[in-house]
């Protein structure tokens, strides 16, 4: 009973208003993966299964997905060792350089996509005379994915502090023993969200990818915005999106378990 | 004798985790910094170094000259300077908007919900996260097309769709950058005491004196900690501006429209410092508020 009755009200209205505008679009997007008309039109005036069917065989679609899977992964995979290694070093330390590092980790996704995007681009192509492939995506992706595991890592170990792995080398585990048995079991759940994290903000990545991949390279955001703007592809693209949106409620479930809906732990945010 | 010399019985020798240990630590910051000390800051670097750069007119290949021509056309093109103002001014008003619609939202979220309502409502904040960049921004195309949900909405009213343009993008991007906003807020509203609410109550404040003068205040950093995202994404985003902008250009399709189309790699990296020196000046600001903590 801390706000008075005719706030809690206002606020309650406010929320569920703002929550109905969050999610129209997406249920819209769903709801014409079946709407007959090619322009989705509202209303829908007839509905039909045809697109799904359409989509399905998109050579293109599937092809796309792949890719982006084995980038996520294997940006995610770099993220979780160099975001474990950051926290692990920053743990007991308290240089002076402690704050510029973890500004630095967060830099790659403080500053503006664009940024980030160009620079990297520039650094391969007119720098480094490396071509632009689906190795330099994955490279600049684990580059501003690295944030989400250090931050879920980092929280962890505020939250346990040292005096397990202090007992486990008194007991005589020398460094390696004592992070294999004590340490890693501890920040297991804090890797696996932040690894979820790291893996959804890689899937859905479009800016730094532009500019990071080779003209061949289709990731499935690249893919869809390729297809965006073609009139006989759109239902199509309208499915992928259906898709997407049905299965963006897996990681959240993930995340919830893991975190034990801790929002900090599951935002790591851009 | 020798046993005088060993250590009494029944006395652990404990190896202080001293010196030794903190030295190690910190040689496991060698491999992240190295990838984002020397490589991703080197990258930035080499971004402002090609900036300075000129470019055959021909070839269209960079040329390793120095020369500020690059940075002369973009501050003497009245376009680019058109195109950054109104960059600026829709990451501003982005911010603005999000941080006014997430505030009631997050502060409902923290102090009137039930525990299991609030579970509810971070699932529920959380859940467009994760659903597609591409495909929210998609929805509002088909949503401001002509004949599409927002016109037959405001028909009855007299009213029409904004149409593709700046309103539009403006709208789409607040849409898309609104959970950065709730979430930090949120946190940030969490940790407030509830016996600061009764406290204030108690010295006689009604609630809307409450939450001017000692929520707000409070909850200052951790909007500011929002705006970060919501302002930095806005500067750093391209796609949106072209999927319901119409024709419409933000520095991000500079940017983007110099290196590919253009080929002009080097007058792109003078116009990417732009959003950099913004955001440095941003955060510069913003940390003088505490709001870094709050990240």
């Amino acid at each position: 009973m801390i706000l008075s009755g005719g706030l809690r009200v206002a606020l309650r209205i406010f929320t569920v208003v703002v929550l109905v505008v969050i999610y129209v679009p997406l249920m819209l997007v769903v709801l014409n993966s079946f709407n007959a008309d090619r322009t989705f039109g509202w209303p829908p005036e007839e509905l039909t299964l045809a697109w799904w069917e359409l989509a399905a065989r998109s050579e293109g679609a599937r092809a796309a997905l792949w890719t982006s899977v084995q980038v996520a992964a294997l940006a995610t995979l770099v993220a979780l060792v160099l975001g474990t290694l950051a926290a692990m070093g920053l743990r007991r330390t308290k240089f002076f350089g402690r704050n510029t590092v973890s500004l630095l980790i967060i830099l790659p996704i403080a500053l503006p996509g664009i940024v980030t995007g160009i620079a990297l681009q520039n650094a391969f192509k007119t720098m480094l005379g490396i071509d632009l492939s689906l190795f330099t995506v994955v490279v600049a992706h684990a580059t501003f994915c690295i944030v989400t595991v250090f931050n879920n890592v980092q929280a962890r170990f505020q939250r346990l502090g040292g005096n397990l792995e202090s007992a486990s080398m008194d007991l005589g585990a020398g460094p390696f023993t004592t992070f294999r048995l004590v340490t890693l079991p501890m920040i297991r759940s804090a890797l696996l969200a932040g690894a979820l994290l790291a893996f959804g903000l890689s899937f859905d990545e479009i800016v730094v990818t532009t500019f990071t991949a080779g003209s061949q390279d289709e990731t499935l955001p690249i893919w869809i915005f390729q297809n965006l703007f073609r009139p006989n592809q759109a239902p199509v693209v309208n499915v992928v999106a259906a898709v997407l949106i049905v299965a963006s409620a897996i990681p959240i479930y993930l995340a919830q378990k893991l975190s034990g809906g801790n929002a900090e732990a599951m935002t790591g945010a851009r | 004798m020798a046993s005088s010399q060993r250590p009494g019985r029944g006395i652990l020798v404990i190896p202080r985790p001293g010196r030794r240990s903190r030295d190690r630590s910190v040689l496991l910051l060698i491999p992240p910094m190295l990838w984002l000390g020397v490589a991703y800051l080197g990258a930035l670097g080499a971004l402002f170094i090609t900036s300075l750069w000129g470019q055959n007119d021909f070839t269209g290949a960079i040329e390793r000259i120095w020369t500020l021509d690059n940075f002369r056309d973009l501050f003497t093109i009245e376009v680019y300077r058109t195109i950054t103002v109104r960059t600026i001014t829709i990451a501003a008003v982005v911010t603005i908007v999000d941080a006014v619609l997430a505030f009631p939202i997050a502060l409902y979220m923290a102090k009137v919900a039930s525990p299991r309502l609030q579970r509810l409502l971070v699932i529920a904040v959380l859940m467009p996260l994760w659903a597609s960049y591409l495909v929210k921004a998609y929805a509002w195309r088909s949503m401001l097309s002509e004949g599409g949900l927002i016109s037959s909405i405001a028909a009855p009213f007299g009213l029409e769709s904004p149409g593709y343009g700046l309103v539009a993008t403006t709208i789409t991007l607040a849409y898309l950058w609104l959970p950065f906003m709730i979430l930090p807020i949120y946190a940030g509203l969490e940790r407030l005491p509830d016996s600061l609410f009764e406290a204030s109550s108690d010295l006689g404040a009604r609630s809307a004196m409450t939450l001017r003068r000692v929520v707000l205040p409070m909850a200052f950093p951790a909007i500011v900690a929002g705006s970060i995202f919501t302002f930095s994404l806005t500067m750093g985003d391209y796609i949106a501006v072209r999927i319901v902008g119409g024709t419409s250009q933000l520095l991000g399709n500079v940017v983007y429209d110099n290196q590919g189309a253009a080929n002009n790699l080097p007058f792109a990296a003078a116009v990417a410092t732009i959003p950099v020196v913004v955001m440095l000046v941003y955060l510069a600001a913003a940390r003088r508020t505490g709001a870094l903590d709050n990240l």
